[in-house]
């Protein structure tokens, strides 16, 4: 039998495997997936808050230590595999027969304490830093609330709710406004997870928890739900605009007010106001004030609906109140089965909601 | 002996009617058809969990595909995941312990034989009672049939306000009914490692893989008990009106997760440790040395049991414990990585200096090497606790339990396979198709879950049915699929080699590999009483010292 040959084998394919996975890492570290706009590809390698830095660059020594304790045990590997083979002209006789060694076994004993040991304190300081970071008094305060397939979003000083689309200031270290966020659920396990501002919180019924953003950069920041909360736990999308201080105050400003009310969509504000709509939905300033779906009152300041899992357009928001399983099967939003009128009507309303 | 053995075996199976071939079957106590029987079940629902795996994989080939619904693909992935754990894994470690501890310590049946086989029934009858739950699940118009509510089945999930009908039901039950069934086995591997060894074999002079089988099974007791309290307070939350879980009325969603991990965790070394048993006897036999430090793969074993208990919560990470619990369970969680390493380290030592033979069990088993050490140094990674708060819940984690799992405990299981058939056939496979199935099974597994790791850094999440078009998640997802291919198409040809090895393959003989363990000493397949004789051993590799009366292991130990 060949043994050199497989041996080749093997240790070709032995580097392959070692090339794949190193070389994979450091693909996904350097080009973040190439056809994707990088903007938008929620990358934990790419932080933009806090939180999210100090993790990366603990991962950074966590993936330093972990790559030279795997080139070391994967070469000792491969040596002892090529070295050690049973040659093609074997004289049959067993090797020496060896039971172990005390002093070997101290050494590969103590080696790998005095690492953990490294690791932990450098991961203790980390857990500190963020999980005790006092509140200072220019930040602003956001209660998060999962829902069954969508986000609470409440701002008890200001007065603000939304839902689905977080808005933050942009904090700067001169004038620091992090984001002070207390997350609950009203129903099943959710988790808060924007990927480049922050690792992930569970949002748990009966429970209150913490976390702190304080994005460095504007922009848009991708997110999702991180644990399973039910059938359409795939498309509860999070999206967190950070604004400048200006955009923000404006925001609020106008978030504050109370609805539009427009005499021209008087009968599409009659079918929201006379269906089951007023049931699930609130529209501040009018009847509604359901609670087990998004606030409405400023729809139309939001650039998607369901969660995010589609644009806010006056087509995708039809066929989402006549059909929602066209868009997010299994969500709670019943088909309305409205006439078109009313549906037309109904639209119409809603889009005046700004 | 052996040809007389032989002999009587074949004069009582010729000419029987199959109706009492396989009464005998059912009604038997013998561990070694007890073994079988685990190891064949395990195997028809390896291929069943595959199909579920290879449903998900094909509807996340793409972003927004339409081949399952959302309700489908929660089903398949809680089936998954349930039936891989609970209906492949612990099975067939079990049959495998079952089938070798009363030979490998050479005595002639487990401590308790009708235990034995109750403990089988019930497993086998929890496995039926999870897939009848396809036909018998709707308690209610729409309700759905097949549990949905992932593997770990979080509370509140599983109430009755978010989980009508009896999919979770039988979800309870099957774990409850399969539970009992681990835990006998526990109890009669406990009671057979230690009460039943052949005259001269102390526990220092026990083969590893009795070793090793004890530790699991002292930790089947404690890991397997919660959960199947946990069980019983879900049912009582459901039917009785209880509020242990119930978040409505003052329950707690935590406490779940406490129970169930405190299981979970555990349960992963419960996996792993008989998969590290069968390294311990592959690896020597095929580096022709002893392994190198058994007191010390003791040792590292017997920590390993004490100190899983004590990591759980690292599957809690971001459920909002304080900082110092954090700390405390990044610390025990790299603590496990120590005697783990040691272990590695004594098999690259067993190797060192040895003539290595690379059989298809050894292939398996040096896969194992490296692929162990990945998953081992990705462990390392989600055990700091920011970085969690990062992978957790993540592809990244699916990529690292999966390396574990598969990467790990299947290839193992598949060494121990090629390792051991001759013994339970009496007949070799087949080397060719072995090698076959080594490097397909090796090119997928690569394939799939190397590459499973990068949409998880790029913030894809577990558990979603579809993902959104222009996260970079793409590329990665079509290759991991593509992966599943050659897993698929190696696993057909493990089936082919070992019908095809079972009915034509070569006679194996008592000692195909020139091995030192009591199993060898024996014909194959061992005779209904296993030894004319009881053996008497003065070490560690009794055969050794058979072979080699001029220099035994005797001297030394």
């Amino acid at each position: 039998m060949n043994h050199g040959g497989q041996t080749r084998h093997l240790l070709s394919k032995a580097a392959g495997i070692a090339v794949l996975l190193v070389g994979g890492l450091l693909a996904a570290t350097l080009c973040f997936g190439a056809p994707a706009s990088p903007a938008q590809v929620p990358s934990i390698f790419r932080p933009q808050s806090t939180p999210a830095d100090s993790i990366f660059r603990l991962s950074l020594l966590v993936l330093t230590i972990t790559g030279a304790i795997f080139a070391i045990v994967f070469s000792l590997l491969v040596y002892a595999i090529s070295k050690y083979r049973r040659r093609g002209a074997d004289d049959g006789r067993e090797p020496p027969q060896v039971y172990g060694s005390n002093q070997v076994e101290l050494a590969w004993t103590v080696i790998p304490v005095l690492i953990v040991l490294v690791l932990f304190l450098a991961t203790a300081r980390v857990i500190h830093s963020i999980q005790d970071a006092p509140e200072p008094p220019s930040a602003i305060e956001v209660v998060a609330i999962g829902h069954q397939f969508w986000w609470e979003f409440r701002y008890p000083a200001l007065g603000v709710v939304t839902a689905n689309e977080l808005h933050v200031p942009v904090s700067n270290p001169s004038h620091p406004t992090p984001t002070f966020m207390t997350l609950t659920s009203a129903d099943t396990d959710h988790s808060f997870w924007v990927p480049r501002l922050a690792g992930k919180t569970d949002l748990i019924p009966n429970r209150v928890n913490h976390m702190w953003i304080d994005p460095h950069e504007t922009g848009l920041f991708l997110g999702q739900c991180a644990q399973y909360c039910g059938t359409q736990h795939a498309k509860m999308l999070l999206r967190v605009y950070v604004d400048s201080p200006e955009q923000f105050d404006r925001w609020v400003q106008e978030e504050k007010r109370p609805a539009v009310v427009s005499g021209s969509v008087e009968q599409g504000r009659q079918v929201f106001e006379t269906t089951a709509c007023v049931n699930c939905h609130a529209i501040s300033g009018t009847v509604a004030d359901g609670r087990f779906g998004p606030d409405l009152t400023h729809l139309m300041s939001r650039d998607t609906i369901a969660s995010g899992a589609a644009p806010n357009t006056p087509e995708q928001l039809k066929l989402w109140i006549q059909n929602p399983d066209a868009i997010k099967p299994s969500s709670l939003m019943p088909a309305m089965k409205l006439n078109e009128k009313d549906l037309d009507a109904l639209t119409a309303y809603l889009e005046t909601l700004r | 002996m052996a040809s007389e053995t032989i002999a009587i075996t074949a004069a009582t199976e010729i000419g029987r009617p199959i109706s009492e071939g396989l009464h005998d079957w059912i009604v038997t106590v013998d561990h070694k058809k007890l073994g079988i029987l685990y190891i064949v079940y395990a195997l028809v629902f390896l291929v069943v969990g595959g199909v579920e795996a290879i449903i998900m994989r094909i509807q996340l080939i793409v972003p927004h595909n339409h081949f399952v619904s959302p309700q489908v693909f929660n089903r398949m992935m809680t089936m998954h995941g349930t039936t891989m754990i609970f209906f492949v894994a612990m099975p067939i470690l079990f049959g495998f312990g079952t089938y070798l501890i009363p030979l490998m310590i050479g005595t002639r049946d487990m401590a308790f034989p009708r235990l034995n086989a109750f403990s089988f029934w019930m497993t086998a009858f929890g496995g039926l009672l999870l897939y009848f739950s396809f036909i018998g699940g709707n308690g209610l118009y729409g309700a759905g049939n097949a549990p949905d509510v992932g593997w770990w089945a979080y509370a509140p999930l599983t109430s009755r306000a978010f989980s009508v009908g009896h999919s979770t039901d039988f979800w309870t039950l099957a774990l409850l009914v399969s539970g009992i069934g681990s835990i006998g086995t526990a109890v009669n591997f406990i009671a057979t490692i230690l009460c039943m060894r052949c005259p001269g074999m102390t526990l220092g002079k026990m083969p590893l893989l009795a070793w090793l089988n004890l530790v699991m099974g002292g930790m089947v007791i404690l890991a397997v008990s919660p959960l199947t309290a946990a069980q019983v307070m879900l049912s009582i939350d459901r039917y009785l009106g209880g509020h242990f879980f119930d978040t409505q009325a003052g329950g707690s969603a935590v406490l779940w997760m406490h129970f169930f991990w405190i299981f979970g965790h555990p349960e992963v070394y419960v996996l792993i440790i008989p998969a590290f048993a069968f390294l311990s006897e592959i690896v020597p036999v095929f580096s022709r040395k002893p392994i190198f430090g058994y007191p010390v793969m003791v040792a590292a074993t017997v920590c390993i049991g004490f100190v899983s208990l004590s990591v759980w919560a690292h599957h809690m990470f971001t459920v909002g414990m304080n900082s110092y619990a954090n700390s405390f369970f990044t610390i025990t969680t790299m603590a496990v990585g120590v005697p783990t390493g040691i272990k590695i380290f004594n098999w690259l030592g067993t190797m060192w200096g040895g003539k290595v033979q690379f059989r298809t069990p050894m292939l398996f088993c040096i896969a194992f090497l490296f692929q162990f050490l990945i998953a081992g140094l990705t462990g390392i990674m989600l055990g700091a606790s920011p970085f969690n708060w990062q992978l957790s819940g993540s592809y990244f984690v699916v990529a690292h339990f999966h390396y574990v799992i598969v990467g790990g405990i299947l290839f193992a299981l598949f060494g121990a396979f090629y390792y051991w058939f001759p013994k339970m056939s009496g007949r070799m496979y087949n080397e060719v198709l072995g090698k076959w199935h080594f490097w397909l099974f090796l090119i997928g597994f690569h394939m799939t879950f190397d590459f499973m790791h990068i949409p998880g850094i790029l913030g894809m999440p577990r558990r979603i049915y579809t993902y959104e078009p222009g996260r970079g998640w793409e590329i990665w997802n079509l290759i991991v699929t593509i992966g599943v291919v050659f897993q698929a198409a190696g696993v057909l040809v493990f089936v082919v080699n070992l019908l095809w090895s079972l009915f034509k393959g070569e006679p194996a003989g008592n000692d195909p590999w020139d091995a030192w363990t009591l199993e060898w000493s024996t014909t194959s397949p061992p005779p209904d009483y296993n030894f004319a004789a009881i053996p008497v051993v003065h070490s560690r590799r009794p055969l050794w010292d058979l072979k080699h009366p001029e220099d035994p292991d005797s001297k030394y130990e």
